[in-house]
């Protein structure tokens, strides 16, 4: 029913086996759509946030996807920068890539702002930190940077979306998104620009808050060690999720989408960009335990207790930070492909944890000495809205993976057999 | 960000006697009823009611007959260095240069709470619900201070409504500086101990000024660099030693 939408030389599922799959993600997304109207109609009283914990599991999940999709603007910037003009090997290698990465980071950032719609208590007000911009706040800097990051991702994703077999029949699509294709470069430093600042100013939201020891940083000139910290493990853990994502199409379709050395190269840049992250991880962890932690009367024990313990911090740093690292940057062991989607796996969760450790334990450590400890657990709403964002993402993902040209490797990885012969993606029969 | 400086004008402040409070409450009943804070369905739930004024326990850990009890009245500390109001977004929180106040511009807070966040006092309360109060209780509303909508976060101004209305009658009168008792906070005002004590803190001749230079003034969590404008008094050294952390065997 949809064949003239599905790309030349690749074949696809049917739509009756992929309409049930469809209506799996929607329904996580109704329940998404059910908590953001409940959350819009009655109020945040719908979530399990309080003075205490200001942040929940939102902030927890936009930091975290917002890390995760920096295998967009990374790939893009090693592809189409540094690929173009210094090292040639990582063009060829991640252009079978880059696609797959811009959808990834369209959906992180895209859900992202609809998250953070749905978190502040005056939705409708929004537009009032554009229009009464404080520009000394972090948030103020995340907020421009990410829209306008957003922008770029659309821009970015334009041309694939104009690749589809049925848009490109119409002669206008198809000049615009060639003339957007030519220029991509440049938007490719834009996004590259922007993400830099707004992985940087989400660190620098924590590292600024001198009233809690917790997350308090000491920096450079305005910007708090968090805000390099963010950036560098950001970078370190968004080739890993772009690895993991097509690892994970690579099964739910069957078929090899990329070759193994794209496998490779994604994960030495992941493993790299790790371990160096988690040397300067442990280097600011040691000089915050032995500067801002007893300047202000406490000691490192103080920040770990109850259900946030000193496992936390082992977890973060030692079992999914070092492990992962060791795994990734060795060629022996990412040339073994369970060990390959361990490591990467591993690497996401622990950036995933560093940004919970970061927004919810910094609000959980009482600061005056006759306050107490507070622990949070997310309610059924916040967890719909978090759900529901996958939902979103598998869905769009899915769909362009279905009609548009993703992969490029993946005509001639997975020749489409026609009476015993192949069909290219041009169209041309080759005798297999 | 650059500070800004007020040593020039007004820096109004107060003191807390400790030693004088006895944990009655009405300094909270009469910031709630002059600031018209809404009341809460379920007002036994401490992390979601709004309170400007929020009063602590602590006691000094000892048994019968050596236990003491102390009551910490905690309003906004009105930092001379605020956390919060570098951090807010849409510039919904200002310091006032003449006066060192901390405001809250209720209808252009967008409520994403990084304030919150920021402040280490809780001094802070966001609205998790819409503005609600008892029956009856609705007729009581000052007219000089705006209920706050659902979505936003509100905080202790030192009841900036009674500067402003005390700054009209001197200016009617043809002054331009207020005396002393001129301007006070209701919760000062209410205080039936007088543990509470306002006033300009540039000012020498005001009573604040002095009492802060007793050697038992003190602030909370002085070395986080806050500079508050709330100061504490107490004679009893386990409770000045509570009010900040201290590494095991550092002196307060």
């Amino acid at each position: 029913m949809d064949l003239a939408l599905i790309p030349n030389g690749v074949q696809r599922c049917s739509l009756k086996r992929f309409v049930p799959w469809m209506v799996l993600w929607i329904a996580l997304i109704s329940w998404g759509l059910v908590s953001a109207f409940l959350c819009f109609f009655k109020g945040l009283n719908q979530t399990n946030m309080n003075h205490y914990f200001a942040f929940g599991l939102w902030i927890v999940f936009d930091l975290s996807i917002i890390a995760l999709g920096a295998g967009a603007f990374f790939t893009g910037f090693l592809t189409h920068i540094i690929g173009e003009v210094f090292i040639y090997p990582f063009r060829d290698n991640l252009k079978a890539v880059v696609n797959a990465a811009v959808v990834i980071g369209f959906i992180c950032y895209s859900s992202a702002i609809a998250m953070l719609g749905v978190d502040v208590g005056q939705p409708l007000r929004a537009w009032f930190i554009f229009w009464h911009a404080n520009v000394h706040s972090m948030l103020t800097e995340v907020s421009f940077c990410i829209t306008a990051y957003l922008g770029v991702l659309t821009i970015e994703y334009l041309p694939l979306v104009f690749s589809n077999r049925k848009l490109r029949e119409i002669p206008e699509i198809d000049i615009f998104g060639n003339n957007l294709h030519h220029i991509i470069a440049l938007f490719a430093a834009v996004g590259t620009f922007l993400s830099f600042f707004h992985q940087g100013s989400l660190g620098g939201m924590f590292g600024v808050l001198f009233g809690r020891p917790f997350a308090f940083r000491e920096g450079f000139l305005i910007w708090p060690w968090t805000f390099f910290l963010f950036i560098h493990s950001s970078i370190a853990a968004g080739p890993s999720f772009t690895l993991l994502c097509v690892w994970i199409a690579q099964k739910v379709t069957g078929k090899e989408l990329i070759t193994r050395d794209v496998f490779n190269l994604l994960a030495k840049i992941s493993g790299w960009l790790l371990a160096t992250y988690i040397v300067l991880k442990i280097v600011d962890t040691i000089a915050w335990a032995y500067g801002v932690v007893p300047r202000a009367g406490m000691s490192f024990m103080d920040f770990y207790q109850g259900s946030y313990g000193i496992w936390l911090i082992i977890a973060e740093i030692g079992i999914f930070g070092i492990i992962p690292a060791i795994i990734l940057i060795t060629p022996k062991f990412r040339e073994r492909n369970d060990l390959l989607i361990i490591g990467a796996l591993m690497n996401v969760i622990g950036i995933v944890l560093d940004r919970f450790v970061f927004s919810i334990q910094t609000l959980s450590i009482p600061v005056m000495p006759f306050d107490k400890f507070m622990s949070y657990f997310p309610s059924w709403q916040e967890w719909g809205i978090a759900i529901g964002a996958i939902g979103y993402g598998i869905l769009l993902f899915s769909l362009s993976y279905r009609y548009l040209p993703l992969f490029p490797q993946e005509a001639e990885m997975n020749p489409v057999q026609v009476l015993g012969r192949a069909v290219t993606d041009s169209g041309v029969i080759k005798r297999s | 960000m650059k500070k800004e400086e007020n040593s020039k004008g007004n820096r109004y402040g107060m003191v807390i006697d400790l030693d004088k409070c006895t944990g009655c409450g009405l300094c909270t009943v009469a910031c709630a009823s002059e600031n018209n804070i809404s009341v809460l369905y379920d007002e036994s739930d401490k992390t979601r009611n709004i309170a400007w004024l929020q009063i602590y326990t602590i006691t000094n850990g000892k048994d019968f007959p050596d236990t003491e009890v102390v009551y910490i009245p905690r309003p906004c500390m009105q930092c001379d260095n605020p956390p919060c109001v570098s951090v807010c977004p849409p510039t919904a929180t200002r310091k006032d240069p003449n006066t060192g106040i901390i405001s809250q511009i209720y209808s252009r807070c967008v409520g994403c709470r990084y304030c919150m966040a920021a402040c280490p006092y809780h001094a802070r309360s966001f609205n998790w619900f819409d503005p609600s109060f008892p029956e009856g209780m609705d007729r009581y509303l000052s007219p000089e201070v705006s209920p706050r909508m659902r979505g936003v976060v509100e905080k202790c101004t030192f009841c900036h409504h009674r500067l402003m209305r005390a700054r009209s009658k001197a200016y009617a009168e043809g002054r331009r500086e207020l005396k002393e008792d001129e301007y006070i906070p209701a919760c000062a005002e209410a205080c039936p101990t007088q543990a509470i004590s306002f006033g300009d803190l540039n000012n020498p001749e005001h009573q604040v000024s002095q009492l802060i230079k007793s050697p038992h003034a003190f602030r909370l969590l002085e070395r986080l660099g806050t500079e508050p404008k709330v100061y504490y008094l107490s004679a009893k050294n386990w409770v000045r030693r509570m009010a900040d952390n201290y590494l095991a065997g550092e002196l307060s």
